[in-house]
């Protein structure tokens, strides 16, 4: 039945030569981390653009942000173009990055995103993309098996390299899997657990389980972090502030939007008043 | 009812105003018009809520237009990367919303406004369901309006392509692939409407050609039609009879009130509170959790990269359901050819309502429990599909669907004989009123 059931949906969906359509089925629970909520935090926000410019811009860019933009976040023509304008030359430039975008194919397999909007685009059912954002950053761990030396528990097999880590230094992983058995033998459950040390080293221990009725899943661990300028909570907050300015820079209007809509709801609510009493004005004389 | 010749021209009292109403109305029917259409238009006095849909769903064509003009102002159908490696149509698309003055609110506004355009819609037509508006003698608006649902979802396929996203372009890839279904000319169809091989800038163009200019046009002939013979038979209402039986001595319905003051105040009234519910999206939930603007249409379009999860846009997924429940090749026919077939069929079945429904009754008001029992099983069934189509398919999933796409082509195949074995009540002589 399921079979029947991938392969019509799959000839539906892909009967061009260009579809090579991925996994169908629904896909695995991810599980996010809530981001806090750093709308409205000047503070926050200025903090978050610069962590952006020092750590991001480099290699991404966000270019339908334009510098200027940046005083909608408190920051005055003179700050932005004292301290933050690193890829343009005046403030009504868009954040360009200076990577290439062919070097970087080359470096990291792919060209990394443009990130004006990547917070709308990482939300999902799982949470916004906020929350994708927040795990995500809060993710990474090293893996020797990757070209980089670094993996993510968000983002499997990620090109990106860990750029905060000297913010939040190293940790050992831990990824503990229940799986169907496969291979010969008799069927049921296993427990992989794959530990990757702070070097990136993995090592990996099975153990057949008894029973045959277990549900499929992972779950993942960190280790405590060391060697990292900031401390577990301090990396938390930096982080949250860095998603806060994601979050503003993907609708910088957002904060404008919402103050602008609650005067159009009041007037909407008197001319509803106005309009429901001129109605029954009228539809008095109607018997 | 309408007709010019029925009316006298307007003859001037001597002030300056009706100088120029009468020279007017010597060369264009403006009183006559005026009075066939609004001041002397006379419908039923017992409108309820579900009547509200028709002048909201006009209301929201306007607002379509008017934001429409102004996005094509600032909008570029163009599929190539710019500097930064951004298509340049998603870049106008951010551009709009960041650097164009208003030009979030203008977007926003005309992103809502499709959605609402369909609620409206489909409000309008389950009212039609409810009522029987679609009986004789009103056959043909009924049919006008099945061709303005049919143009509706060509202009929301043709405008979802614009924005260049990853949704926009893999929807338009699986719904133009649905055209190589058609044996023989199938995979030269789909070459044909894309204008290449794959969804591109070729693609991109004749879909903006088609939103903007083609499809807009028909639909609003079709709406004048529509329009045009309402006001020919008049309005029905919510008890089914007709008001035009029952006259004064000057010819006018006793159960008829002049749309013009009574349902335009009225209406004014309904103009605000959906403005209310419009404007809470549009400023406070302008993505609407995903259904009005899906998270994946903020990634530009990448040929290279399937999404995991192609889901159309919330108002086409009942029929996107049906079209997967089709998992069955029989009488040599391929399963996917079947699922093309009873999509159109779902969409085709409207058309023969007013000659299905045997019902001596029109209102569901009068109507027995079978009716009334068929129509919620109807759309209950409708609503589930339309859930199952946002979701990726399951063994369990594709069940249900198939089981709600039997019960959707029930509700017309067997509408002669349950309507017609119905016990009904029979209908007043004069509508209810308060």
């Amino acid at each position: 039945m399921k079979a029947t059931v991938m392969r019509t949906f799959r000839a539906v969906v892909c009967a061009t030569a260009l579809a090579p359509l991925g996994a169908l089925a629904a896909g695995a629970e991810l599980h996010l981390d809530r981001a806090p909520d750093r709308s409205g935090d000047t503070a926050a926000l200025q903090h978050g653009a610069k962590l952006f410019i020092n750590y991001c811009l480099n290699c991404h860019g966000a270019s339908f942000m334009r510098y200027n933009r940046l005083r909608d976040i408190g920051l005055t023509e003179e700050q932005i173009k004292g301290s933050l304008l690193f890829t343009a030359d005046k403030t009504g430039e868009p954040m360009r990055t200076a990577l290439r975008r062919g070097e970087a194919k080359r470096w990291f397999g792919a060209a990394p995103p443009d990130l004006s909007i990547i917070a709308r685009a990482r939300a999902s059912e799982f949470g916004s993309g906020a929350d994708w954002l927040y795990t995500y950053l809060r993710g990474f761990y090293r893996d020797e098996s990757r070209p980089t030396g670094w993996n993510n528990s968000v983002f499997a097999n990620v090109g990106m390299p860990h750029v905060l880590w000297e913010l939040q230094g190293g940790r050992s992983f831990q990824v503990e899997q229940v799986r169907a058995r496969s291979g010969k033998g008799p069927t049921g459950y296993e427990k992989v657990v794959a530990t990757y040390d702070e070097e990136g080293r993995r090592t990996e221990k099975v153990e057949p389980l008894a029973g045959a009725d277990h549900g499929e899943g992972a779950r993942t661990d960190f280790g405590p972090a060391r060697g990292g300028k900031l401390d577990q909570a301090e990396y938390d907050a930096a982080v949250a502030d860095l998603v806060g300015f994601l979050v503003f820079m993907g609708e910088p209007v957002a904060g404008w939007r919402k103050q602008l809509g609650i005067y159009v709801l009041i007037a909407l609510g008197v001319l509803a008043v106005l309009s429901y009493a001129l109605k029954r004005e009228y539809w008095k004389d109607v018997h | 009812m309408a007709g010019a010749a029925n009316y006298q021209k307007y003859k001037s009292d001597g002030s300056r105003l009706g100088d120029l109403t009468e020279w007017v109305d010597a060369r264009f029917p403006l009183t006559s018009t005026w009075r066939a259409h609004l001041s002397e238009y006379y419908a039923p006095k017992n409108f309820n809520f579900w009547y509200y849909f028709g002048s909201l769903a006009f209301l929201v064509l306007v607002l379509q237009l008017v934001t429409g003009i102004f996005l094509t102002m600032h909008y570029k159908p163009d599929a190539s990367l710019n500097s930064a490696g951004v298509p340049v149509a998603f870049a106008a698309v951010e551009y709009i919303m960041r650097d164009v003055p208003w030009g979030w609110l203008i977007r926003y506004l005309h992103s809502t406004g499709a959605s609402a355009f369909f609620i409206a819609v489909y409000l309008h037509m389950f009212r039609a369901l409810l009522y029987g508006s679609y009986r004789k003698p009103r056959e043909l608006i009924w049919i006008f309006g099945v061709f303005i649902y049919l143009c509706l979802m060509a202009e929301a396929f043709a405008g979802y392509l614009l924005p260049w996203g990853q949704m926009s372009y893999w929807g338009a890839q699986v719904i133009i692939n649905l055209f190589s279904a058609i044996p023989l000319i199938g995979p030269e169809l789909t070459v044909w409407i894309r204008g290449d091989y794959v969804v591109g800038d070729a693609t991109l163009n004749r879909m903006f050609s088609f939103h903007v200019v083609a499809i807009p046009l028909v639909l609003i002939g079709i709406v004048a039609v529509h329009v045009a013979a309402l006001h020919e038979v008049g309005s029905n209402n919510p008890d089914g009879i007709e008001i035009k039986k029952k006259k004064d001595e000057r010819g006018i319905p006793l159960d008829g009130i002049p749309f013009h003051p009574y349902y335009t105040v009225k209406d004014i009234f309904g103009v605000m509170v959906f403005l209310i519910f419009f404007s809470i999206i549009v400023f406070f939930a302008p993505e609407l959790g995903g259904y009005f603007l899906e998270f994946n249409n903020f990634i530009p379009a990448d040929p290279l990269v399937t999404p995991q999860h192609i889901a159309p846009v919330w108002y086409f997924t009942p029929f996107y359901s049906i079209l997967r429940a089709n998992t069955v090749n029989f009488f040599w026919v391929d399963a996917k050819l079947w699922g093309v077939i009873f999509m159109g069929l779902g969409v085709m079945a409207f058309f023969f309502l007013p000659w299905l429904d045997r019902s001596p009754v029109k209102s569901i008001r009068y109507r027995g429990p079978l009716y009334k029992g068929a129509l919620a099983i109807f759309v209950v069934a409708f609503l589930i599909l339309g859930y199952l189509g946002m979701l990726p398919p399951t063994p369990g999933r594709t069940i249900v669907a198939q089981v709600c796409t039997v019960l959707y082509f029930l509700f017309f195949l067997l509408m002669p004989i349950y309507s017609r074995l119905d016990r009904c009540t029979p209908e007043p002589e004069r509508v209810r009123w308060k």
